[in-house]
Formats: structure tokens, sequence, C-alpha cells
């Protein structure tokens, strides 16, 4: 398997499938709402606005030299329906906001999926033999007559049809009083946690009746609120640690040997604001959308509206680098804010040696950040780029002034196709990018 | 080893000349600001404060009251009942819910798409 090294301009990207409906009229229920690749990267996840779970597979036997396999459909399920709370009178949506998977430790895959206020574990396994030649059962099901019955038989294994089965395996319910943004499974692969807008939960993966509060951020007096939880993560090694990020831009380390309730942060990641910037927009654009421990568990990414930062864990006061996305939204800022788009929440993701981070933005463009040589590319995910193997070229958008000739202009852009999710798979460049209904998947050029 | 702190800016993208950030990022989001004061004077002070993340934490709540509702629909006989506006906010007092306004219960077993 090629590594994922290569820098956002020395790989080539080309379109490797689309998944999805073409029509331009999108049922709510099937707007993606969460991409995530298995830690193999032979399956690949996604979650829709309707609560269904799609699964592909990577389809490694028929793979040629020039092309990398294919993700082909796997199983398909409803994780979550919509349910409504009588006692508090809320509408509880069956959107999935977050799928993680486990680490695979038996020929079954299981998944953590969560909606606003309920988190399931999935077990998804396959079957490919079934037991013939009962005693008492014809093949189709039918009892036999008992006075036919003259000989006895051993049942005996045969091969059938792949088929793949998904069902809940843990329900784990009725710990958050607010709205769910993420969970996150711990390296010891015993415990997870599940964080909502002012407080995070930690779980036994085999316990669904009883879990630990470890963070909780509500004032006593909710006229004092001033800031919510936006995002949290355990580290990938340290089963310990685990941070949140805020909507007011700043990232809490906690270590859990400290204490039981982890209030008082470790560390503070935060980068001084200078005040002759602030603005009435300020806060908001600073509020953290995403945050993302790199592979090697020495730095974490973090997402705001406009930017990308990296962060060493051992630098507090600001990060070690910073990458705009989209700076040229900043004279938008006005109309962002009427039709609600400064409130979209993207995500990020780093690729499997952490030298390159990619995340979304609006006219289907997703960004990919190179690191190491600080190479940048915008591509774009749209139909017209969809014949096979069709490289990606890059995208330019003109903030002002004269429009060079394949550029395109701020003002012509459809801030309602929003690329909000993303995922890179953990060892190969093959990248799964999700528009508003559709799935994209997008291999490194093979000469 | 120290690491630096650097701005990535992609200069090749955005226009010819390469921008002073500290100084021009300041005025288009100043002229922004003023623009949204300009078209909505009474916007709070604190703009990520409690109005704005109360309204983030209220998502879903749903508000009914069979009195009210009782009470509208008796009073009401022959005049149409208010009918839901397009904000998402909170609904309470005035707006009686009425049976068509509710959003209508998705089907959830119909296969996604990404699986055809």
């Amino acid at each position: 398997m090629a590594g994922a090294g290569g820098g956002g301009n020395d790989v080539q990207w080309c379109f490797s499938q689309v998944k999805g409906a073409i029509d331009d009229d999108v049922a709510e229920a099937d707007i993606i709402s969460t991409v995530e690749f298995n830690h193999s990267g032979e399956l690949l996840a996604t979650g829709d606005k309707g609560g269904r779970v799609v699964i592909f597979q990577q389809d490694i036997e028929k793979s040629q030299p020039q092309c990398r396999s294919e993700y082909n459909v796997y199983s398909t399920f409803q994780s979550h329906e919509p349910e409504f709370d009588y006692l508090k009178s809320l509408e509880i949506e069956e959107k999935i906001n977050k799928i993680r998977w486990l680490p695979q430790k038996n020929a079954a895959q299981f998944l953590l999926s969560t909606n606003d206020k309920t988190i399931k574990l999935w077990k998804i396994s396959e079957r490919d033999k079934r037991p013939e030649g009962y005693n008492l059962k014809e093949e189709d099901g039918r009892y036999r007559d008992n006075s036919t019955i003259t000989t006895l038989r051993v049942p005996v294994f045969r091969p059938m049809d792949l088929m793949v089965e998904a069902s809940p395996r843990r329900i784990f319910a009725n710990a958050h009083t607010y709205h769910i943004n993420s969970i996150s499974v711990n390296s010891d692969n015993e415990t997870y946690l599940s964080a909502d807008d002012l407080r995070i939960n930690l779980w036994h993966l085999e316990i669904t009746d009883r879990s630990f509060n470890v963070v909780d951020i509500k004032p006593a007096n909710m006229e004092e609120l001033t800031e919510v939880i936006t995002a949290a993560e355990f580290h990938p090694h340290q089963c310990n640690t685990f941070v949140y990020s805020s909507s007011k831009g700043t990232i809490r380390l906690c270590d859990m040997r400290a204490s039981a309730l982890c209030d008082k942060h470790s560390k503070l990641f935060e980068e001084p604001e200078d005040p002759s910037n602030r603005s009435f927009f300020s806060e908001i654009i600073s509020s953290i959308s995403d945050v993302k421990f790199s592979h090697s568990g020495r730095y974490m990414m973090t997402r705001d509206y406009l930017s990308v930062k990296i962060w060493d864990l051992n630098m507090e006061n600001r990060p070690v680098e910073t990458y705009q996305v989209h700076e040229y939204l900043r004279s938008k800022l006005c109309s962002l804010y009427e039709n609600d788009c400064i409130f979209d929440k993207f995500e990020c993701c780093w690729n499997g040696n952490d030298s390159v981070v990619m995340t979304g933005s609006y006219n289907n463009f997703f960004r990919m950040l190179e690191r190491t040589q600080r190479h940048d590319v915008t591509l774009e995910a749209s139909r017209e780029c969809s014949k096979p193997r069709q490289v990606l070229k890059p995208r330019r958008v003109c903030a002002g002034g004269k429009r060079k000739k394949d550029e395109i202009s701020v003002d012509s852009l459809d801030f309602n196709k929003k690329i909000l999710h993303t995922a890179w798979h953990p060892q190969e460049n093959v990248i799964a990018v999700a528009t508003t209904n559709n799935l994209y998947i997008f291999q490194e050029k093979v000469n | 080893m120290s690491s630096e702190n650097q701005e990535s800016e992609a200069p090749l993208e955005f226009g010819e000349e390469k921008q002073d950030s500290q100084e021009k990022d300041a005025n288009p989001v100043k002229s922004e600001e003023a623009k949204l004061k300009a078209k909505y004077p009474n916007l709070g002070q604190k703009p990520g404060g409690s109005d704005f993340l109360m309204k983030r934490l209220q998502k879903g709540q749903k508000y009914f009251d069979s009195g009210d509702y009782n009470m509208a629909k008796a009073k009401m006989k022959s005049k149409q009942l208010p009918v839901a506006g397009q904000e998402k906010g909170l609904v309470t007092g005035d707006h009686i819910p009425t049976p068509q306004d509710l959003p209508q219960r998705k089907s959830s077993l119909v296969t996604s798409k990404l699986a055809g």
C-alpha cells in the first residue's frame, strides 16, 4: 500500500467515484451529516439527516494496477428515528451527528453513531454460510410430518451469498440534556466520551445505564452563559488526555488523572486577539467548529470559520501554523451573518502521516493544505469533473478587482453548496468529500 | 525545537497584491460591521453572548398549550387561525399551532440514495 505522503501540490487528485442522486431537488433526509473511514480504511461510513447509515467497502480483489479499488455499498441501516420528548416538549432530530469506528477486535465491525441525544453501538457482521439438512424442517422452514422421518442426519454448513447484518448492541441514552456534538473512542478501547454544549460524559462501552460526567461548564445562573463546548476528542495514545474546544475559540486539554471532574483544565490553548481587530463578528468567526489530534499525537488542528490552525500541544499561547481557508469571505461577513452561513460548522482532517490537512469551503470547493512546503490548493467536487480518473484542476477565487480567466468571483460563489464533512483514508491517498447529498471519492493519480 | 508562527497566505490565489494582514483585515470587517449595524440598529451589544447561545441550546423546543389551542379554536371558528411564521425562533404566546403547521413525519424507511 502506498504511503500517505505527498504534499498538496505534489499529489495530483483524480476523480474516482460519486455516490448519491444527481437531481438538484434534495430531500432533507438525504443531506449527508458525517463521513468517517474505519481504522484500516477498508470501510467508509456516512450518516445523514434522515438517521441512516451507509457503509461502503473497498473492493480489494478487483484492483488493477492503473487505478485503485472502488468503494461499494456494504451495509445500510436506519440508525436513529425521530423522537419527541413529551416531558420537555422537545423534538429530537434523527440526524446522525457523528460516527466513530471502534478498532477491529474480531470478525465483526463496530461503530458508534449518535444523534442529538442518544449514542448507539452497532455491530456489523457478515454471514456467508448457513446450516442445511435439518432433520425436522424442510429447507424452506416448514416442519416435516414426524411420521415421514425415518433417518437421522447431521446438518452441515453450506456457503451462501454474503449477507451483512447490522444490529444495535448498546444504546446509551438519557445522559445529555443538551445536544451532542462529539463522540470519541478512547485509545484504551474500553471507554469513550460524548460531549454536548455544556457537558462531557465518559462511558464504558459495555455499560449503558451509567456514565461519568467529566466536564460541566453550565453556570449556576444561565444568564451568565458565555461559551459552549463545540467539539471534543480523546488523545490518540494517551488514554487519560482529551481536549475540548469552545465557541470562544479556546481549546482546553484535560487530564483525567488529575481529578474526577475535569472542570479545571491542564492546558488552555488560546491565541491572543489583536484588540484593534475586534468587531461584532470576532467572536462568532473565532468559534471552533472542529478539533482533531494529529495521528502522531503531538499536534492538534482546529477549524474556525475562516482558518485552520495547527497547535503544538507543548505551546499554549499561539498556534504553530495558521492557514486561511477562504480569506475573501472577510468582506462578506454581513451577508454571511444574514443568511446564517457564518454559523456553518466545517470539519477538518489529517492525512495518514500528518503532512497535509484538508477542509471544506463553499461552492463545493475544498482545500488541501500541505504543511512542509506550505503549498495549498483549492479543488472542486462537482459532476462536471466526474469522468473516470479525471484529474482535478486547481480552482481560484478572485477577491476583487480584475477577474482572471478561470477564476471565479466571490459574488458568484454558491453558498448553498457547502462541503462541511471530509475524510482521509488512514494510509492511502484516498479522500471522501461530502457535498450536500453526494459523496465524492478522489484518489491520487497513479501513472 | 521552537516552531515559528507563520501566516500562510497563498499569495497567488487572492489577487496580485500581497495582503498587509493586520491593516487590511480590519477594514473590510469594520465596513461589514457598519453595514450590519445600519441594517439592524437594535442588534445586541454582545453578539456571542447569552441570546445567541440560548437560541442554540433551545433548538428543537416546541411549545403547545392545549387550553390556548382549544380557546383559540372556539373563538376563531370563522376567522383563520394565525399561521406559523417562517421564524425558527421561540414560538410562544399568540401563535396557535394547527395540524397544517406541523411538519410531516418523515418516512424513515426509505433507503438512502447513496446506496442506490
